[in-house]
Order: C-alpha cells, then sequence, then structure tokens
C-alpha cells in the first residue's frame, strides 16, 4: 500500500497528464458521433452570448453583400410568383413554397466555420423558439446543415462541411438517390456517393435534397455536377458536387420544421410504438 | 506572486478572447489559422507548480474547444504541450534553464524563437492530426501544421517582441 502511494506521488505530475489527455481523447471521439458530445459545444450561455456580441460587429461589414443576396432572392421569388398560372396545382420545387408540413423560422448565424474537418454553426435560435434537434437549415441557396444541439437560445448546427454529417440528395432530372457526404479538402464542393451506375448522370446537372429523411423537404437546391467516377467496385457513381451556397459566407438562414415527422417514424417503425 | 497570479489570468483572458472573436474566424486561403492562445503556455512562469500549469494548460484548451465546437483537441494538444515544456525548455536554453528561472524579456532572440518553433510544431500536429483522424490523408495534417505553424510563429514572435518590458 505504501509503495503504491509512494508511486502515485512520485508520478503524480506523469499520471495528471495521462489523466487530462484521456480526458481530452474521450472528448474528442465523442464529437465524431453525431449528437454525442453533451457538455462540449458553443450553444451554451457564455459562449452564445458572447458569439452574440461579436457578430453584432461583424454584421455590419457584410450589409451590403447581404442585401444583395436578399434582393436576388427577391427577385427570383418574384419572378416564379407573377408567371406561375395556376399556382394550385404546381408542384412543389422551389424550396420556399411548400405546404404546411414544413415549418420555417429565420435565425442569423453567429459563428461559421469552415477550415476545419468538423464544421459547425452558432444560430441564435434555440428551444424556447421551438427549435429542436434534427430539424433542417436552409439558406437563401441551398442547404445549410441539420441542428445539433440547441439551448434556451442558441443552437448548433451540423454544416453540410462536416465529414459526420450524411444526407440523402438526389438527381433533379431523374429519382436516383445517395448520399452527400464531405471529404474535408474544400468548402465549395461535397460529394454525392452511392448514386447507381445506370443514372444518366451529366456534369453540370443540379442535385437537390430528396426527401427520403423527413428532415428536409423534397426539391431544396444543393449544387450542380462538376465530376463524375465511378467507385472502385464498378457499381456506383462519387460525384463532386459544387455548392450553390457560399457555405464561407452565410448569415441568414431558415430552420425548417417538418410537423408530420412524429407521424413518419410512428409509421416507419411500428414496432416501437407499443 | 499576485502580481504574477494577476498577470497571469488577464493573460488567460485576453489571448481567449483573441482567439474566439477575431483569430478563429481569418481562413487566410481558406484553411490557415494562427493559435495565439498557446502563448499563454509557452510565457507561464518556469518556476511554478507543474500539476498547476498542466491544469492551467487543459483549461485553455478546453475553452478554446467549447468555443470551436471540436471535441477535446485543443485541450489535448495543450495538455501534451505543457507535459513535455520541461524536456524542449532544457533542450533550448540549456544550463540557463537548470540553474535559474528564465525570464523571457532577457534571454537570447534565437533560443527564444527555436522554443516558440518547437512548442508551435508539436502544438499544430496533435490538433490536426486529431482533427482530421484520419491517416490516410496525412498529407493534408502536415500541410495544415506547416502552414498554421509558420502564421503562429510570426504572430506569437511579433507579440512577444511588442509587449516584451524592458527589464533593468
Amino acid at each position: 500500500m505504501q509503495q503504491i502511494i509512494n508511486f502515485i506521488i512520485r508520478n503524480k505530475t506523469f499520471l495528471l497528464f495521462l489523466l487530462l489527455f484521456s480526458i481530452s481523447l474521450s472528448f474528442t471521439i465523442q464529437s465524431h458521433s453525431y449528437h454525442k458530445s453533451k457538455f462540449i459545444n458553443s450553444a451554451n450561455f457564455l459562449t452564445g452570448g458572447i458569439y452574440n456580441y461579436v457578430s453584432n460587429v461583424n454584421r455590419y461589414f457584410s450589409l451590403k453583400k447581404q442585401n444583395d443576396i436578399l434582393a436576388q432572392e427577391n427577385n427570383r421569388l418574384k419572378s416564379i410568383l407573377f408567371n406561375s398560372k395556376s399556382t394550385k396545382n404546381q408542384n412543389y420545387i422551389d424550396s420556399l413554397s411548400f405546404s404546411h408540413t414544413y415549418k420555417f423560422t429565420s435565425g442569423i448565424v453567429l459563428k461559421n466555420s469552415y477550415s476545419s474537418s468538423k464544421n459547425t454553426l452558432l444560430l441564435n435560435k434555440g428551444s424556447l423558439d421551438s427549435i429542436k434537434e434534427d430539424f433542417g437549415v436552409i439558406s437563401t441557396k441551398g442547404i445549410v446543415g441539420i441542428i445539433d444541439h440547441t439551448s434556451k437560445h442558441y443552437a448548433t448546427v451540423l454544416s453540410i462541411l462536416n465529414t459526420s454529417s450524411k444526407i440523402s440528395a438526389q438527381l433533379k432530372k431523374t429519382n436516383h438517390f445517395g448520399t452527400l457526404t464531405w471529404n474535408g479538402i474544400s468548402p465549395y464542393y461535397t460529394q454525392l456517393l452511392d448514386i447507381p451506375k445506370i443514372a444518366p448522370v451529366k456534369v453540370g446537372d443540379t442535385i437537390v435534397s430528396s426527401g427520403r429523411s423527413s428532415i428536409f423537404p423534397k426539391g431544396i437546391p444543393v449544387g450542380t455536377i462538376h465530376d463524375f467516377k465511378l467507385d472502385a467496385a464498378e457499381n456506383y457513381y462519387e460525384i463532386n458536387v459544387k455548392l450553390f451556397n457560399d457555405m464561407t459566407n452565410i448569415e441568414y438562414v431558415y430552420v425548417i420544421e417538418n410537423t408530420d415527422i412524429q407521424e413518419i417514424t410512428n409509421l416507419l417503425n411500428p414496432n416501437k410504438n407499443e | 506572486m499576485n502580481s504574477v497570479a494577476y498577470s497571469n489570468i488577464m493573460r488567460f483572458i485576453l489571448l481567449v478572447g483573441l482567439q474566439v472573436s477575431i483569430l478563429n474566424h481569418i481562413n487566410f486561403f481558406g484553411y490557415i489559422n494562427p493559435y495565439v492562445y498557446i502563448l499563454f503556455i509557452i510565457l507561464f512562469p518556469v518556476k511554478n507548480n507543474r500539476l498547476l500549469f498542466i491544469f492551467l494548460s487543459f483549461l485553455v484548451g478546453l475553452t478554446i474547444d467549447i468555443f470551436s465546437d471540436s471535441g477535446g483537441i485543443h485541450a489535448a494538444a495543450c495538455v501534451s504541450i505543457a507535459y513535455a515544456r520541461p524536456v524542449i525548455l532544457k533542450f533550448c536554453f540549456g544550463t540557463v534553464y537548470e540553474y535559474q528561472s528564465i525570464k523571457f524579456n532577457t534571454v537570447e532572440f534565437s533560443s527564444k524563437f527555436i522554443y516558440i518553433t518547437l512548442m508551435t510544431v508539436i502544438h499544430h500536429f496533435i490538433l490536426f492530426s486529431l482533427e482530421i483522424f484520419n491517416s490516410s490523408i496525412i498529407i493534408l495534417t502536415l500541410q495544415k501544421t506547416l502552414f498554421s505553424s509558420i502564421f503562429t510563429i510570426i504572430l506569437c514572435v511579433m507579440i512577444t517582441i511588442i509587449f516584451s518590458r524592458k527589464s533593468k
């Protein structure tokens, strides 16, 4: 017993180092799996408050650019509004014209990152604005990510520029769908995997969200095909998608709530509902 | 003693504030960010409780982690360089370190530069290996380490020169 205590006292520096190092490693490994990192996230009172303050200052520097983006969007929406003859029978091809299944909340990005391989955003809306985990986040041009954690006033978003994010997406022309992932290299391109070889893939085709995950509605624009190749087994395409969104410059976003999600999950997992 | 503690607390708050509010958002060429907050570890007084030092380094790293949603990568890298610091100090300053406490204002510039370089490169290498967590793209890890290190070293050296008090 005496020797054990002596050993601990002699090596206390090393043991403390080992303890702290393993704690931080476990945090790191936790953060690699979705929704697991419980306390190490920036959606808390202190960090959210500081980022809110910083963002209030920073927002002045991009006012002109954001105005341009808003004007562009208004322009696009107006052209759709005045050119549509029969609004009743229109299919839901545009990102903002869904039936009431989807509820939109606008938010402001307080913190954006795109240089690391696990990128997250911080929004100024939280659980008090009835935002919950697994809601989709889009900007005026396309998909941004999925809500990861929420606190009372803030929420973190798992960006599509995160190597652990997986979003279902499809070709706009046909219904062949695949998984949208990111390889961590360029913030302007993401990768669409598992598109079957039989699908008619062409450079320049549009990729949209598929609506299969019930997080995003069908038809939200993602990007265009930049280049593609067959994977190692030669059964599926690996497609490089050039994003419509400039992920390095995002300020105003919309959070999408699917109000039918409970019904859909109950229907898909009837056994769990007993 | 009190003034040492006070100046270190101020340094902690100022460096973390600078890091999370400005330096994390520079993204020079898309991915190069300086991590100047390690100056807290580099400039921590040498003659001091080692347990406290390692714990404070962990705290600094964890604070940065919470702000940047990065799990525990900064904490791990900080703890490692804090643990390895005596070895690096001995390597860079030799006998000066062994017999008296170093004042970072008074040592030679060249050995101080080597010291900052070593600490930065080790920190950045651990940081980016944990961040990318994939040995198949080790080139990307090394590339990020190299470029971010250069940026960090330049800034660190500049800050130490600007804020060094002329000691009598």
